[in-house]
């Protein structure tokens, strides 16, 4: 019988792998497979014939050659006789001191500018707009150079600082020079006993971690609210006073000084650095604004609604009901605009702010023509750091995600 | 009795509402001055701005139009700011970079076509049939702006015509399977063996030739375009490939196009660059060597790609399991409930993350500055090398952001309107 046949013949026909939709995702991933190894042999293959015909090899030796040039800044130490893979490190390190103070900051500009666009103050929001329109759609690079080129022709060079004859004055009671080379801020001095100082401030945060949970969770035993802010404040600030003075002010400020041709003491934060930090930072706040903007737009109308009949205030509504729901929407674009702020600070050779790419793609690159090892251990930092990023904001964004069954 | 009580009987005329209850006084109320915190932030504001615009209209508003030279300005004492000469003086330079100045017509041209043929993909008023040209447009550009024989782009397209042709007579004949394998498989080897003898055996017979213009003398704005376009059209499809690999059952494609994706997301465009530029070449068998131009499409491809996919991925994701289901229930085969069902609801949620990131695109072809090309940031140091005009910036600067402002504001209106036409929610 028909059925019967249909039953009892499964036997396997070449065409089925084509044919029968059991089989044919095989065949095309084997297929898919077969390819991409072809593909890879054939370039690792041509890559090495290549090398070979220029007579050089694969080898990542010249890392422990000295390097046999300058970088600044320098967060370790570092001079020419050292090795190109402690100058490497030094540009990572340089590297992410930009992507993290560049977050932070575009983190608070962002947040400001995202909440005053959706302000009522028809002025402010408008302002808002303009430069949230004004910086995400011009380039980066152009901001980095701009940046650049308004410090060097906006801020007086260090010798109007000089003498009596001086046509620049210090700000904050002569303890702050911005020149065009970079800006002088006054720099800590920690003297014996700092470190007790430093204990009590850190314990201090703990202590405020400490209050929040149990405020929190006397508010929901009671429904008593403390002036939640004020105390946290007091606990930052008077304990680490406190200590200052009964230890006697053992931290000072070092501050800059005017000496025979440059400035002398206190803390030299470089042009380069100022300004592909601020560019990079004013160029994703923009974009962070917009995602806190849709993000709070994205919570509905009924919640602030709802909140208000509640009794809430309209900051407390903020609080304690848009923000925490808003939240879940904003933290993965903010996410990948952290992302985008430290790829894009690879764009500091534009002003000469020497970092990873500046050292690796660049100097080392140009010094020992090893283009190969250096562009792929380049790409390699950049990866590792890119998946690390989104993999500590990941956890944070699991942490706050709706709990749902 | 006389009625003492007291009633009007007549209306009393209606009295015009209270001088801050209407008008511009009631709007400045209720938008700038409804309390004291929001007053000062007004005030504040509008000082701030007052100061800015000031400032920038001071310096901005030179007669320094005319004059040649940074020099020329120095000595004007009409001009105490801005020296604006050299926009009108560069120009050219800005726009088309070494173009020689006789043949620039072509680029006019190609631009001009240019918008002839995004228009029937933007806005579904103009005739569907205008949409052949938009497919005939990349050869005919590529003809106009390089220049050499006709033949050669001809014979480029008549690859597609023959794969075409062969997949349309063998289909009913020998099955899809066959079709499209024999097809590809004519067009490459014509591609690969025949297009280029057969172009210049042509040629011979009916010559028709543009002077030849090299890639390296394409700067300005035109390069950008160039790039940011092609870049563009190109990225899009390879996206949507890379975005269904990513959702695929399939474990090995799956696995791929993860990786790719996160491989180009990972990492700086610069770095890419830095491949495109120096090392290409050692992957390609000895003795090839291609355009930089062309190395630079291909890597801005790649990188666009990849972010384009996690845009479409998004989309593809936010639709509801019922409507996959539904398209197998129909009996849809894959692609079919792809291009029926899936993409056209994907693409749609995906809209505003798709253009913002061709914008994105769009602004990072500055970045191919720093490899040397002459992109109009690459050409504000050429400028700025010059005698005349040594040390100018912020005319340049300022031009350079309100031209690429102009482009990539346009985009993100576009995608508005987009955005309202496909909306078919209530």
């Amino acid at each position: 019988m028909a059925m019967a046949d249909q039953n009892a013949g499964p036997t396997f026909r070449l065409s089925m792998l084509i044919y029968d939709t059991r089989y044919r995702s095989l065949t095309i991933q084997v297929i898919v497979l077969i390819g991409f190894m072809a593909g890879g042999v054939w370039l690792v293959n041509n890559m090495l014939n290549n090398l070979s015909d220029l007579g050089k090899d694969l080898g990542f030796g010249f890392l422990n050659d000295a390097a046999g040039f300058e970088i600044s800044p320098q967060l370790i130490e570092f001079s020419s006789q050292d090795s190109n893979l402690r100058a490497a490190i030094v540009g990572m390190l340089n590297t992410l001191m930009v992507a993290v103070v560049g977050c932070i900051i575009a983190t608070i500009i962002g947040v400001i500018v995202g909440i005053a666009r959706l302000s009522k103050n028809w002025v402010v929001a408008r302002l808002m707009t303009v430069y949230v329109e004004m910086f995400r759609n011009v380039p980066i690079l152009l901001w980095i150079v701009f940046a650049i080129a308004i410090i060097n022709d906006i801020f007086p060079v260090p010798r109007a600082f000089k003498g009596d004859s001086a046509t620049a004055s210090m700000l904050f009671n002569e303890s702050v020079a911005l020149t065009n080379r970079g800006f002088y801020v006054p720099s800590p001095i920690w003297l014996q006993g700092s470190m007790v100082v430093v204990i009590v401030f850190i314990l201090s945060l703990v202590a405020i971690k400490f209050f929040g949970t149990w405020s929190k969770k006397r508010q929901e035993a009671t429904g008593d609210i403390l002036p939640n802010f004020w105390i946290k404040l007091g606990i930052f600030v008077v304990p680490a006073v406190l200590i200052y003075f009964i230890m006697g002010r053992p931290i000072e400020l070092d501050y800059p000084a005017f000496v025979k041709f440059n400035f002398e003491g206190g803390l030299f934060i470089r042009a380069p650095f100022i300004a592909i930090t601020m560019a990079l930072a004013l160029y994703t706040a923009a974009f962070i604004a917009e995602a806190v903007r849709s993000g709070i737009q994205a919570i509905s109308k009924g919640q602030s609604e709802a909140a208000f009949a509640l009794g809430l205030r309209p900051n407390r509504t903020m609080q304690l009901i848009i923000l925490p729901q808003a939240l879940r929407v904003i933290i993965p674009p903010l996410i990948s605009q952290f992302l985008n702020l430290t790829k894009n600070s690879s764009l500091a050779t534009a002003v000469g702010y020497i970092e990873i790419t500046g050292t690796l793609g660049g100097t080392i690159l140009n010094q020992t023509g090893r283009e190969m090892e250096c562009i792929m251990l380049l790409m390699l930092i950049y990866l590792s750091i890119s998946l690390s990023i989104s993999m500590v904001m990941n956890v944070y964004n699991n942490s706050v995600k709706l709990k749902e069954r | 009795m006389t009625d003492h009580s007291f009633v009007r009987t007549e209306m009393l005329p209606e009295q015009p509402a209270p001088l801050g209850e209407t008008g511009i006084l009631l709007w400045l109320k209720t938008n700038m001055f409804s309390g004291i915190a929001n007053s000062i932030a007004s005030v504040v504001t509008i000082v701030i701005i007052y100061i800015l615009a000031k400032e920038i209209i001071l310096w901005g508003y030179q007669p320094s139009w005319g004059l040649g030279s940074v020099r020329a300005c120095f000595d004007d004492p009409n001009v105490t700011g801005a020296c604006w000469g050299v926009i009108p003086e560069r120009f050219n330079q800005l726009m088309y970079g070494f173009y020689p100045k006789d043949e620039q017509w072509r680029i006019n041209l190609s631009f001009f076509l240019m918008v002839a043929a995004i228009a029937p993909v933007l806005f579904n008023k103009i005739p569907r049939k205008a949409i052949y040209f938009s497919l005939l447009y990349p050869f005919i550009a590529f003809w106009l702006i390089w220049g050499d024989s006709i033949w050669g782009p001809i014979a480029a397209l008549a690859g597609f015509a023959i794969a075409y042709g062969a997949i349309r007579v063998l289909n009913p004949v020998a099955g899809a399977i066959v079709g499209i394998t024999t097809g590809v498989l004519l067009a490459l080897v014509w591609w690969l063996f025949a297009a280029v003898p057969a172009s210049v055996i042509v040629n011979g017979v009916i010559p028709i030739e543009l002077e030849v213009v090299q890639s390296r003398n394409i700067g300005g704005l035109t390069l950008s375009v160039i790039i940011g376009i092609s870049g563009i059209a190109l990225s899009f499809p390879i996206g949507v490939i890379l975005a269904l690999g990513r959702q695929s059952d399939m474990f090995i494609v799956k696995v791929l196009c993860v990786g790719f994706i996160e491989f180009i997301r990972g990492v700086p465009l610069i770095t890419l660059l830095f491949v495109a530029s120096i090392l290409l070449n050692y992957f390609l068998p000895p003795g090839t060597s291609f355009d930089l131009l062309l190395r630079v499409v291909i890597v801005v491809t790649l990188f666009s790609a990849a972010y384009l996919a996690e845009v479409v991925r998004g989309g593809l994701a936010a639709l509801p399991t019922g409507q996959y289901e539904a398209a197998d229930a129909l009996g849809l085969d894959y692609w079919k409930s792809m291009r029926l069902i899936i993409m056209p609801q994907a693409l749609k949620i995906s809209i505003p993350g798709i253009v913002s990131n061709f914008i994105g695109l769009f602004k990072d072809t500055t970045l191919v500055s720093i490899i040397g090309l002459l992109d109009p940031v690459g050409l504000i140091n050429a400028i700025r090398g010059t005698a005349e005009w040594k040390g100018i910036l912020w005319e340049l600067y300022i031009f350079l952001a309100l031209m690429f402002w102009i482009f990539t504001f346009a985009m993100s209106r576009y995608s508005m309107y987009l955005e309202r036409k496909l909306k078919t929610g209530h």
